[in-house]
């Protein structure tokens, strides 16, 4: 699904945030990206969600080469890509259901198919009673799920998570974490970025960690090897 | 808790239909746009007044120019040439030289005013009858009044026709009235240009306040611009709302200003009857008309969608995700 091929990033000034990352994210599988706090966790995502271009090497994201995606598919390229932000993201000015539906509104969708969908990824991240809520009287927890929500609406084949439990406590974060273990179950492939190591050992999902942007264990392939 | 489930067909529902997706996406903001503009119901108002104001200024005078057109239409057809004679000349000589005049082709009609006709009709008319006793004689000359065969393939022939009048003996003064005509006429065609300059002027004007509107509003909505784009928007649909609603400003805008025009033509049309009936004449105000009124509305919005056109080319690829 995503396959990086000796990928570096540098940023304007010479940060080099990632160099020579190579790794490969099977269909259907899920994995944790972990690293401190400027490893190139960010990086790597914004990488896959071609918010960010790479200095060097490949990506194939669900084998399209997106070196050769031009500016103008970059939206069509996202739409496959359901992305979860630590600071959720969510539009202040208008109601949780507007804000699920938003995926489905620039895709096109008519009306009545869009009440259905978002009404059953609400029902998913179990919020179902909150759709006519304004974002900014929920929790964090439960914004945090309206942008799970958001981001699953138009069931997206990928899953990215930038720090979705960042703020949370550990009972929500574990929470969280579950779910996108059931999204995973029926073959969507998650790639979430965490630096909280006590979760995701509880988890028991693969890891591939990075370390001042470079790759110190890839546990996707050691998983994939161990199998074979 | 439902089992979420992933599939493709589901996604190319949307995907399958693209005439569709377009469709439904023109026409919720379409609808949208306007909804936008309802929540921001004043601030939308000034900006939909200050186009109508400023198209409303060039449409008065439009209007103005217009009236004093149809006004002075009639006019180049009935002028006349005023032939003042010698004091020396008396009325049976000028009668004489009435009837010779009156065979000439290029004169279509000819009038003798006698010195005693002219005397009564001033003394009723001008109220110096008592200051005009006191002179003792008639200072008034005999005049004939012409009015010659207007031929317009032929523009120098009233003027040789004037001349010639002019060197009759019994002629003092040979005076043609069209002379003021053609001023007002080259006056009106200044007035014309005047107005296109200044139409031209404030619809620039109309352009940037549009312009300048939709630059605020894009900033304003800077998060939600990031956010849809991140989520797969293309730029057409995040540029879609920002026309409409520049779009929306030129039409409220251009009707507005022809509300004003009629208003004003409204205010202004007891006293022109008035003064159109000191003239004796029925000469009624008219108003911008349909097809002017089409083209304004038309152009404003034009100009609305032109202003936003330039706001979002210029800032919207200035926003990206990060």
């Amino acid at each position: 699904m995503i396959r990086f091929d000796n990928v570096s990033k540098r940023y304007p000034g010479g940060h080099e945030a990632l160099s020579g990352l190579s790794f490969h994210l099977p269909r259907g599988k899920l994995a944790y990206l972990t690293g401190h706090s400027g490893a190139g966790k960010s990086t790597l995502l914004k990488l896959v969600a071609l918010i960010e271009r790479p200095s060097r090497g490949n990506i194939i994201l669900d084998g399209v080469n997106l070196a050769n995606v031009g500016n103008r598919k970059v939206p069509y390229i996202r739409r496959n890509i359901g992305v979860i932000f630590q600071n959720h993201h969510l539009l202040y000015d208008r109601p949780v259901f507007d804000n699920v539906a938003l995926p489905l509104v620039i895709a096109g969708y008519t009306h009545r198919e869009i009440g259905k969908r978002v009404r059953a990824a609400l029902d998913q991240v179990g919020l179902l009673n909150k759709e006519r809520a304004e974002p900014i009287t929920l929790s964090g927890g439960e914004q945090q799920r309206v942008g799970i929500a958001r981001a699953i609406v138009h069931k997206p084949p990928l899953l990215l998570a930038d720090e979705p439990t960042g703020n949370l406590d550990p009972e929500l974060s574990l929470e969280i974490m579950q779910l996108f273990a059931r999204f995973n179950q029926v073959g969507v492939t998650v790639l979430i970025a965490s630096h909280d190591l006590a979760l995701i050992e509880q988890m028991g999902a693969p890891m591939i960690s990075l370390k001042q942007g470079m790759l110190v264990r890839d546990g996707v392939k050691e998983t994939i090897h161990g199998q074979a | 808790m439902a089992r979420p489930e992933r599939s493709n067909s589901s996604n190319q529902k949307a995907t399958n239909a693209p005439l569709q997706a377009w469709a439904v996406n023109h026409l919720r903001t379409f609808i949208g746009s306007l909804g936008f503009l309802s929540r921001n119901a004043l601030s939308s108002f000034m900006t939909i007044a200050v186009i109508a104001i400023a198209l409303a200024l060039p449409a008065g005078m439009y209007v103005l120019v217009g009236n004093l057109n149809t006004v002075s239409d009639g006019w180049d057809n009935s002028a006349r040439i005023s032939l003042f004679l010698k004091s020396g000349v008396n009325t049976d000589q000028a009668r004489q030289l009435a009837d010779k005049l009156e065979k000439y082709s290029s004169i279509a009609e000819v009038k003798l005013i006698t010195s005693d006709q002219a005397l009564q009709e001033f003394t009723r008319s001008s109220g110096f009858g008592e200051a005009l006793k006191a002179l003792g004689s008639n200072p008034l000359p005999n005049v004939i009044s012409l009015l010659p065969v207007i031929n317009s393939q032929k523009p120098g022939q009233m003027q040789g026709l004037l001349n010639e009048l002019k060197n009759l003996p019994q002629v003092e003064l040979a005076q043609l009235d069209l002379q003021w005509v053609k001023r007002l006429y080259t006056m009106l065609e200044i007035a014309n240009r005047a107005i296109w300059i200044i139409a031209s002027l404030l619809g620039i004007a109309v352009l940037l306040v549009v312009g300048n509107t939709i630059r605020l509003d894009i900033q304003n909505r800077r998060e939600e611009i990031e956010v849809t784009k991140l989520i797969g928007a293309t730029n057409a649909f995040i540029r879609r709302p920002f026309l409409y609603t520049g779009f929306w400003y030129g039409l409220g805008g251009g009707i507005l200003a022809w509300i004003l025009t009629s208003l004003a033509i409204m205010m202004m049309d007891d006293d022109v009857s008035r003064l159109s009936s000191l003239y004796n004449s029925s000469f009624q105000l008219a108003g911008l008309g349909f097809s002017a009124t089409l083209n304004m509305i038309f152009g404003s919005c034009l100009l609305g969608l032109g202003g936003s056109w330039l706001a979002v080319s210029r800032h919207l690829h200035e926003i990206e995700p990060s």
